[in-house]
């Protein structure tokens, strides 16, 4: 009987000294893992960072994920609907996944090509084998596919667009761009803001009243006829590469503002705080205090802010290129994309022109997701 | 500094404002006072004439900074492509095989001063800019102001509306899911809202276009039929317009609505959870009063501080939407003289566009005064 109560007693004690351990681990956690446990509990976002990761992991190894190069053309297949997979033939035999053989030809009443599935040959997937050979990177040459149909069949799975050409790898290409321009323009932006703001923010006076004045204007400008007007001066014979980081310094020369303004709100409001007061008292040098003490108190905001600066790149960059103003053949990006999606009608005819638009919207969605899971993380001592 | 110091970001206003909301300075006499109107609140709190005045000059002489900051930019943009606009003026009349008479061009050139400085240049079109004379569209072979004339007033007409519709459709959905707060509508309201914050507004306006014409065979754009297009005014124009006038308010309003909304219901959120909601409940208040003369009233202080920043939005969506759904407004205007380089033209619309949202964003300034009185005591101290 006394052994029982003993081990009741000791029990006891060892749950206490977990519960200790896990309210002692909280009151020690750094600002920076209270933030990660708070964001963990925000499932939401938790689900989307995970999408994102994967989104972004696709658009950067494109090449070996998708059938086809983003220029190779199917001269047979001009506007031929997403591919049906199929697993079962119509005798009910299972093949693995496959595709029939298309058939295409004009509708002399309408003047359309049409489509029919011929069930007598079929094309069986492949997986990782080699395909069409691609230039990793512009790095190595490797010819590696994912998924190939068999030799003699094609595979298109979301479409081809007029000129024959794989939406799906087209899309992929595409993400390529338009999520990196998101990127790029938030890290000329976040230099951009945290120095002018900075600056702002540290000096006061009359080059803060200056600043601000900027910054009020970029604020007030409408963003898309100015993007509109700077992104038409870009020459038309720029390589591909240079008008990509024209758009997005164009891009990025509204962005900052918004961070500029929170760096310099945040800078005001923490170098009156005790705790700064403290520091220099204790002794600490200007710059520590900047980067000791100031940079971590604000570095949470930042990231929310840039992580919802991302999104408005990317859609700037979409409605740019759609417009013909932003990115322009033969580099591919989802606004270029959608600009062979402009004219209603075609839209009417091949709508799956629109898929590059539905995956800017998922894009945009996550990330605001992710923002909002960040934002309710940012102040973990709330 | 006006506008919350402490954060930037539109959604972030809720929590710039409720700390700004946590003493309790204002609730408790609201509570002990029996007997106000929210009229004879805002009329006893009006800002003293002087300390009035002062904040309008104040915001006019950032107006006019702000101006002035907009002419460089404009300026910029109108010398940005290689060449002067005269360079490409002779090369489309030599493509159109049109005869360049030498003196013609160095007359215009001579007028614009195209051999002076930039500086002088500058202030030479800033100049005539003032006075009205924005040059001449070589595209259209007409001044500029004309064409703007016949434009500006719909890209106005066209941006009033959107802003006074989102207002009018964003401020009783977010009270609404706010006051049901994880119902199904808040829900669903949610989801619209994400919908269209993410959903690029060129891409609304194909989708909408392209469920028109499949399921009721009509195509939507323009802002007249076809017969009123060119007729003179009457009721039947102006009824052909109200008809056509909703698809493209749709398409630019909804990313604001979803903001607004989503400001809205957590502001009001925030409110709803305070003391003084549970203080005025406790002595009995009708639930109804209490929302309306307190919370909402509280809460309705981000989405006025903002009518400012909503305007250039809406102008921006305007642009583009304009261009998918070919509306006679400035947009495609400015596309085709960005496209052909009609850099006059491309400026004014830019700088006229950048005014009409100065112009709007001063007027909220001044709205935000008469709304909120707080802003007068936080001059004050």
């Amino acid at each position: 009987m006394s052994t029982e109560a003993t081990t009741g007693a000791s029990s006891r004690v060892e749950t206490r000294a977990a519960e200790i351990t896990a309210e002692e681990r909280y009151f020690l956690a750094s600002q920076w893992q209270l933030m990660w446990r708070k964001f963990k509990r925000h499932r939401l976002a938790v689900f989307s960072t995970t999408l994102l990761a994967l989104l972004y992991f696709f658009a950067v190894t494109y090449e070996f994920w998708v059938p086809y190069g983003r220029l190779t053309k199917h001269e047979d297949f001009l506007s031929a609907p997403p591919s049906r997979l199929h697993f079962f033939d119509h005798e009910g035999r299972f093949h693995g996944p496959f595709v029939y053989r298309l058939e295409g030809e004009i509708d002399f009443k309408t003047f359309t090509r049409v489509y029919t599935e011929d069930p007598s040959q079929i094309f069986r997937i492949l997986f990782f084998q080699k395909g069409e050979p691609y230039r990793f990177w512009g790095l190595f040459s490797l010819d590696i596919h994912f998924f190939v149909p068999e030799e003699g069949g094609v595979v298109f799975l979301w479409g081809t667009d007029s000129l024959g050409r794989d939406l799906f790898s087209r899309t992929w290409a595409g993400a390529r761009v338009s999520l990196s321009v998101g990127l790029v323009g938030v890290l000329i932006s976040f230099i951009l803001g945290c120095l002018l703001g900075g600056i702002s923010g540290y000096f006061g006076g009359t080059t803060d009243l200056l600043i601000q004045r900027v910054i009020e204007f970029v604020i007030i400008v409408p963003t898309i006829p100015l993007w509109m007007a700077l992104s038409a001066a870009v020459p038309p014979g720029w390589s591909p590469v240079k008008i990509y980081f024209s758009i997005t310094i164009i891009l990025s020369i509204i962005g900052w503002a918004g961070l500029a303004r929170v760096v310099r709100g945040k800078l005001l409001e923490l170098r009156e705080s005790d705790f700064v007061i403290a520091a220099k008292v204790a002794g600490s040098t200007d710059m520590q205090i900047i980067v000791e003490h100031l940079l971590p108190g604000f570095m949470s905001y930042l990231i929310v802010h840039l992580t919802l600066a991302i999104p408005n790149m990317i859609l700037g960059e979409t409605a740019l290129s759609f417009l013909g103003l932003g990115i322009r053949a033969p580099a591919v990006s989802w606004g270029t994309l959608l600009k062979d999606a402009q004219n209603v009608r075609s839209v009417a005819v091949q709508p799956w022109m629109l898929i590059p638009g539905l995956l800017v919207i998922v894009t945009v969605i996550l990330f605001n997701f992710i923002g909002d899971g960040l934002r309710d993380a940012a102040d973990p001592y709330k | 500094m006006r506008r919350h110091a402490s954060s930037g970001a539109q959604p972030n206003l809720s929590r710039a404002f409720s700390h700004r909301l946590g003493s309790h300075e204002f609730q408790a006499p609201l509570l002990e006072r029996g007997a106000f109107t929210t009229l004879h609140h805002l009329w006893q709190n009006l800002p003293t004439r002087g300390n009035m005045t002062n904040y309008i000059v104040q915001r006019l002489l950032y107006a006019a900074v702000t101006f002035w900051l907009l002419s460089v930019v404009v300026f910029l943009i109108i010398q940005l492509p290689p060449g002067d606009f005269l360079t490409s003026y002779v090369a489309r009349l030599e493509q159109q095989g049109d005869v360049i008479d030498r003196a013609e061009i160095e007359a215009l050139r001579q007028e614009y001063g195209l051999d002076a400085s930039s500086v002088e240049q500058y202030f030479r079109w800033f100049g005539r800019f003032l006075q009205g004379e924005m040059g001449r569209s070589f595209e259209w072979n007409q001044p500029v102001a004309k064409l703007l004339k016949e434009r500006l007033p719909y890209t106005i007409l066209l941006s009033l509306i959107t802003l006074f519709f989102t207002y009018v459709i964003a401020v009783p959905i977010g009270i609404y899911v706010a006051t049901h707060q994880y119902g199904f509508n808040d829900y669903l309201f949610s989801v619209i809202g994400f919908a269209g914050l993410a959903t690029p507004n060129f891409m609304l306006a194909l989708i909408l276009m392209f469920l028109f014409f499949k399921y009721f065979g009509i195509s939507v754009g323009g802002l007249f039929s076809s017969e009123y297009a060119l007729a003179p005014w009457s009721l039947a124009k102006v009824w052909d317009l109200f008809i056509h006038l909703w698809v493209p308010i749709i398409v630019i309003g909804t990313a604001g609505t979803a903001g607004i909304i989503r400001v809205m219901r957590g502001t009001l959120l925030d409110e709803l959870s305070k003391q003084y909601v549970i203080t005025a409940r406790a002595k009995g208040v009708a639930e109804g009063k209490l929302l309306f003369r307190y919370p909402v009233r509280m809460a309705i202080n981000p989405i006025v501080s903002t009518i400012g920043w909503q305007l250039p939005r809406i102008v921006s969506g305007e642009t583009i939407v304009a261009i998918v759904l070919s509306l006679p407004t400035t947009g495609p205007l400015l596309f085709r003289a960005l496209i052909s380089q009609d850099m006059f033209l491309a400026g004014s619309i830019v700088m006229f566009l950048g005014v009409l949202t100065l112009i709007g964003t001063f007027l909220s300034d001044i709205l935000l005064i008469v709304v909120d009185p707080r802003i007068r005591f936080e001059r004050k101290a």
